[in-house]
């Protein structure tokens, strides 16, 4: 076997790996009640849309989508917001602590969730968050930013102090310089960061789980774990929901790819 | 106070009021919750300082030091795994063939499912009565299907795999990057000196991907410690608590049964594990860090 041969084997495997899974759950959703349960399973489906007409009408996936757009967009623009300025800071000023800071920064996103998690819970409570938008995207906003400074500080290293300067010498504000100057020429990293925060609020699921207990500002990764079932578990209309909740994101993940990689290797924090 | 430096702390003020509410002050008050008997279910009991009794339970506590196990057990057997995949996959993507950028995008797509579409999909593949995995086992023969996901010797293996598939493509792409970082030079030096394909491996690619390796063992080992979801959706700790990680256990105490006292004990018992190995990991990435390497 000559190497183009062993390679493209390797590759069709590594593709088989990565997607087998998930596209089972796609087929499914297009099955009908009957093909579902049926031994041997059907391999391609009649494509019924049963499943996705049920799971909206019934279980009221709609909800879920809108709730998770909010929560995970308005978390999105505050964490770049604020990102942004920090990671703005430590990359031009260059102080000691503001590189402890970073370091910092790191440390937290390694906590475990359940070590913050009964408080927040009860700040959240205290000033009646608990069951609001605001009070899912602040903890996200919060989970987030770590990632975010470090992916944002990489890329504002990489944009050349020199033309920053001359906008100062010729009469820029900081904030100006970095308004007109540095985000525009950061623009890509700016979208990679967005992209990955946005990815992480719309997948999250532990705070969402005890910050939403009202089914009604549930996100879509709780109504998918959620999801009753009277008697038997509800399938059709969890694998229908499931293709909605994460075929936007293979897809957002298809067109930036080359971002994302670089925001996850080069920025090397975790995702 | 010198104006860059005034300049910096405007700058990095907005993000540490996130950080102070929404980290800092919640793990110091899960320290101090943990010496205090505070159960929500008998509120009548009031919030009483009672010392190191909580820990004590914990030691005395069976659930939690099978807990304690299966959470180590689930991280000593995903991480190698994962890294093994993982660089299996980085080598072959390291490669120039034609369909090489499709390839690299298919590789993010576990990596982007939501943990809990994969905890369902899995779920639903070990599922007892139309699960494809027992139709490959067993074909149509619907009497020896079985349950996995309710078997104590089985329940762990089904989230080692969910969790394994996720995350593989993660520990793929950090590894990747540490491979293109190695010179193409070397290479070719080490073809000049003769050296067999098994060579280069052992003596250029992996002294060279050392703090790649390292890397993604920090971050796997992290996200291990913290793994819910999949024991959340496809098992809730059972069957018999054989699946009951650390983290779970910590939620179910605290949010479930209110007894925040005892729930803060076991998330700070989590904080000093997951706290004492980071720390392990950046001090040996520290030390085999090239210079200007990418962390």
């Amino acid at each position: 076997m000559n190497r183009a041969t062993a390679l493209k084997v390797f590759s069709l495997g590594i593709a088989a790996y990565c997607l087998t899974p998930f596209l089972w759950l796609v087929l499914t959703s297009f099955k009908s009640p009957s093909e579902l349960t049926a031994i041997p399973p059907k391999l391609i489906p009649s494509f019924h849309w049963g499943f996705y007409q049920s799971a909206l009408e019934k279980y009221g996936l709609l909800g879920y989508i809108a709730n998770s757009v909010v929560v995970a967009g308005a978390a999105t623009m505050v964490t770049i917001v604020i990102s942004a300025l920090a990671a703005y800071g430590i990359a031009r000023l260059r102080l000691k602590w503001t590189n402890v800071y970073l370091l910092l920064l790191l440390v937290l996103s390694m906590f475990p969730q359940i070590a913050i998690a009964g408080p927040v819970w009860s700040l959240l409570d205290s000033v009646n968050w608990l069951n609001t938008y605001k009070g899912l995207a602040a903890a996200y906003v919060a989970l987030s930013l770590p990632l975010a400074v470090w992916i944002l500080t990489t890329f504002f290293r990489e944009v050349p102090v020199e033309i920053e300067e001359a906008a100062l010498i010729d009469g820029c504000s900081r904030l100006q310089a970095l308004y007109r100057i540095v985000l525009p020429l950061a623009a890509p990293g700016i979208l990679t960061a967005a992209l990955l925060v946005f990815i992480q609020a719309w997948n999250e699921f532990f705070f969402a789980l005890i910050i939403m207990t009202d089914p009604n500002v549930q996100t879509l990764p709780v109504g998918i774990a959620l999801f009753p079932g009277e008697y038997t578990m509800p399938w059709g209309e969890i694998a229908a929901a499931s293709t909605i909740a994460t075929v936007p994101l293979i897809i957002l993940t298809l067109i930036f790819q080359r971002g994302i990689v670089r925001g996850l290797s080069a920025g090397a924090v975790k995702g | 106070m010198k104006s860059s430096h005034r300049l910096a702390l405007l700058l990095l003020l907005p993000s540490f009021v996130f950080v102070a509410l929404f980290s800092l002050y919640p793990i110091v008050d899960s320290f101090r919750l943990s010496f205090y008997r505070l159960i929500l279910t008998l509120p009548w009991l009031g919030e009483k300082m009672v010392g190191w009794e909580n820990y004590r339970d914990l030691l005395s506590d069976p659930v939690a030091r099978q807990s304690l196990k299966t959470t180590l057990v689930f991280a000593a057997i995903t991480i190698p795994l994962e890294l093994l995949l993982g660089l299996a996959i980085a080598l072959v993507l390291n490669e120039s063939f034609r369909g090489r950028g499709l390839m690299r995008a298919i590789v993010l797509v576990p990596w982007a499912i939501p943990t809990v579409v994969s905890a369902q999909t899995w779920r639903f593949l070990f599922n007892d009565r139309y699960g494809l995995l027992n139709f490959i086992l067993f074909g149509s023969d619907a009497a020896r299907y079985i349950a996995p996901l309710a078997e104590p010797q089985l329940a762990l293996v089904a989230i080692i795999v969910a969790e394994v598939w996720k995350t593989t493509p993660f520990a793929a792409l950090i590894l990747l990057a540490g491979l293109q970082a190695i010179p193409d030079d070397l290479y070719e030096a080490a073809s000049v000196d003769g050296a067999s394909p098994w060579q280069k491996f052992r003596h250029v690619t992996l002294p060279l991907i050392q703090p790649a390796l390292l890397l993604a063992l920090l971050f796997r080992t992290i996200d291990s410690l913290r793994v819910f979801d999949l024991v959340f959706i496809m098992t809730q700790g059972g069957p018999a608590d054989r699946t009951n990680v650390l983290q779970f256990y910590g939620y179910k105490k605290t949010f479930a049964e209110g007894m925040i006292g005892y729930g803060s004990a076991i998330a700070v018992v989590v904080f000093l594990l997951s706290l004492v190995l980071s720390i392990f990991y950046l001090r040996l990435l520290k030390t085999n860090r090239p210079q200007g390497g990418a962390v």
